[in-house]
């Protein structure tokens, strides 16, 4: 028996070393450096202050390429988001014109935005957007953080998916990452004109130019009149990746704290369960267990 | 009818329905008095995940259909809808998605149980055959399922699978074409995909009421694979079956629960939250998780046609087993050769998984091919030859001397007086 068990063992070595063999070929991308995140984890919650920040990065250097259609101004007020009060949203929307209509006579008009409103996006269509960015559109930004990844391979993702050492930042980590990884293409490389190289962009040529730099945005200041974090590109990609994070998965703090919950009710309700199921299988001299019940016997 | 006989309706009411219509008698003879071996482990729980799963789909599914809006313009941005204003709708939406995945981490279990103690053989083959009915069925719901988010994984998915049909000879163009509704995949193949995947669970949900009735003609398996002999090696399906089956779901949920609420977009696809797009391909084109070992086996001929045939083949052959496999034996617990072929199989399908999410390039193409031709050669070869070379173990003389020993303490049988020995003859 021993001499199959060997076999089989060979043979699951031989093909893993096969497609081990097989995965050595190829692609230099590095993988986006890991981040902590507030939002992470079973208790992760959004910072507040963070996502109001990303916001303003989003409001004053993203938006003006990146559409983010599927957010509505009152998501902004409500729970477990950037927290900005009901009256603050008000204010906020009706800053930006929104093209509303055709009204009784026929017409296309503009008006000022209301909370119930999604974030316009700068450009009419896409077709129009992809005509100003040198051929392709840049990508709307609602669920942008849950449709980038980066592949971490075997065996991290199994890792990948347990409790408490579980990692699901792999989206924000990489746009993070992005946001952070330009340089001088390596020596050698072509970088056609329209294409900047970065080093964590599949195949390296990315259309969109470095979009943050040191000091590009005013945060407020803290109450002693300097600012809370520093205003770095840095902390600029961290803010808005956040940001990005919440726009993507508006409810995740509501998802998070009703899984402990649930979570907590059935183990618990299995406990109690399987107290009963032992109690009612007393009556005929308990329960068979294992693979092999006949590897148990009580005599 | 013998397993009818226990049920009496005591009240008039109850006598003047049960003579026009004893259907409370077939649900009394069904899941209470119904005889289970006693000796059954969790794996013969499963039965139940399954049915909760099914009824968790079903339930979830009509509540996104209200919400959902099945057109090539809107169905990404209506399955974002539900998941940013419709009240719950995130968890109704992870609940469904995740609920497919554990659906089939059940019923992998299920089928794989059914493999090793040998569930298939006489008098169960018809029982088993039903059971590779429904996953095919399961098959197909998942398929069009997951095309109905419309994101880029959604799209080429269906492009790809309606495409693997194109090359079945003759009539391929014509079910290629009746599934498109045009000349691509567009607007009016989400269109019946959606009225397919609304329709099918009901049809696995018919399979499945035929499927518990052979089960109780037949009865259930069991670990060592004997027939329940007395009243002694069984015990009624209620209290006994019923408390186990309901903290073995509960468990199970709390494994379903963790995927919903900590990892719900874990088992999908990044590139399927990107909206579809006919002009754009995604770098690997991949099924979900349950798909890869059919998909690795898919590409690991060069031939299109062949490729089709071969993934087919490696469903359809399941419902061969009753026939291939030649062991009197059922349990492989008593089958010293088979059970490491056994386990040795489940490494390779598992390998399959693995290598059906890698690029068809280099070593994983190769290592494809072996592992196929191990899949095949599992059921044409190990399971007529093991079964006729082998010399099986020397097994209990009944259920209840598997469980006890050959000298029973507990005499007392579970069933009560009078009750079936054997499951009943009749539905």
């Amino acid at each position: 028996m021993n001499t199959s068990r060997i076999l089989a063992a060979t043979l699951v070595a031989i093909l893993l070393g096969l497609a081990s063999a097989g995965a050595e070929d190829g692609h230099a991308t590095p993988n986006p450096p890991r981040e902590k995140w507030s939002f992470a984890g079973v208790f992760g919650k959004f910072d507040e202050a963070q996502l109001q920040r990303g916001f303003q990065v989003y409001r004053e250097v993203c938006s003006n390429c990146h559409s983010m259609s599927l957010v509505k101004f009152r998501n902004l007020a409500e729970k477990g988001g950037p927290g900005f009060t009901a009256g603050q949203v008000k204010a906020l929307s009706a800053e930006y014109k929104i093209k509303d209509g055709p009204n009784d006579s026929g017409d296309m008009f503009e008006r000022p935005g209301r909370p119930a409103d999604a974030f316009p996006s700068p450009f009419p269509n896409e077709k129009a957007a992809a005509a100003a960015n040198g051929g392709k559109a840049p990508p709307d930004f609602s669920v942008l953080a849950k449709a980038r990844t980066y592949e971490r391979g075997f065996p991290y993702f199994i890792f990948d998916a347990m409790p408490f050492i579980g990692y699901s930042e792999q989206g924000v980590d990489y746009i993070h990452a992005l946001l952070n990884g330009y340089e001088d293409a390596p020596k050698g490389m072509d970088v056609p004109a329209g294409t900047n190289y970065n080093k964590y962009y599949p195949g390296h040529l990315i259309a969109m130019a470095k979009p943050l730099s040191d000091g590009q945005v005013t945060y407020a200041k803290g109450a002693d009149g300097n600012p809370v974090v520093p205003e770095t590109a840095e902390q600029y990609s961290h803010d808005v990746a956040a940001f990005m994070s919440w726009a993507a998965e508006p409810h995740m703090e509501a998802r998070k704290a009703l899984g402990f919950r649930v979570i907590l009710f059935l183990i618990i309700l299995s406990g109690l369960l399987y107290y009963v199921k032992k109690k009612v299988w007393a009556d005929v001299g308990g329960e068979a267990h294992g693979l092999q019940p006949e590897l148990h016997k009580t005599s | 009818m013998s397993g009818h006989a226990t049920y009496v309706p005591k009240s008039r009411i109850a006598k003047w329905f049960e003579s026009r219509l004893p259907i409370v008698g077939l649900v009394h003879s069904s899941f209470i008095a119904f005889p289970v071996p006693r000796n059954l482990n969790y794996f013969w729980t499963f039965g139940a995940i399954l049915m909760a799963m099914l009824m968790s789909q079903i339930v979830t599914g009509i509540w996104l259909a209200m919400h959902y809006d099945p057109s090539a313009g809107n169905a990404f941005n209506s399955v974002e809808h539900i998941m940013r204003d419709v009240n719950y709708g995130w968890l109704l939406r992870y609940m469904h998605a995740n609920g497919a995945s554990m659906f089939f981490v059940a019923v992998y279990v299920h089928i794989f149980r059914a493999l090793y103690y040998g569930s298939y053989k006489a008098p169960r083959e018809v029982l088993y055959i039903l059971g590779v009915i429904i996953y095919l069925l399961m098959m197909a719901t998942a398929f069009l399922g997951y095309t109905l988010p419309w994101g880029q994984m959604s799209f080429w998915g269906a492009t790809v699978i309606t495409n693997i049909l194109a090359a079945i000879p003759i009539v391929g163009d014509t079910i290629q074409s009746l599934l498109w509704g045009g000349y691509s995949v567009g607007n009016p193949t989400i269109n019946r995909f959606f009225s397919l995947h609304y329709l099918l669970p009901f049809m696995i949900l018919g399979v499945v009421v035929l499927h518990v009735w052979a089960l109780h003609v037949t009865g259930q398996n069991n670990p060592t694979g004997i027939p329940i002999k007395s009243g002694k090696d069984a015990v009624p399906f209620t209290p006994y079956a019923t408390i186990k089956d309901v903290f073995a779901v509960v468990v199970f949920f709390v494994f379903f629960a963790y995927w919903i609420f900590y990892q719900p977009n874990y088992l999908g696809h990044a590139d399927n939250y990107v909206p579809a797009n006919a002009s754009v391909t995604p770098a690997h084109i991949v099924p979900e998780w349950y798909f890869l070992p059919f998909y690795a086996i898919l590409r690991a001929v060069p031939d299109k046609l062949g490729g089709v045939i071969l993934m087919f083949s490696a469903v359809i052959i399941l419902a061969f087993a009753p026939w291939l496999d030649t062991s009197r034996v059922r349990s492989a617990n008593y089958r010293p050769i088979y059970r490491q072929f056994f386990w040795l199989f489940v490494a390779v399908c598992v390998i399959l998984g693995w290598l059906g999410a890698k690029p068809p390039e280099g070593g994983y193409v190769l290592a494809s091919r072996i592992c196929t031709a191990y899949y095949f050669a599992h059921f044409l070869i190990v399971m007529p030859l093991v079964g006729l070379f082998e010399t099986p173990k020397a097994m209990p003389g009944s259920i209840l001397e598997s469980v006890t020993g050959p000298h029973p303490q507990y005499g007392g049988s579970g069933m009560p007086a009078g009750a079936a020995a054997a499951p009943s003859s009749k539905g």
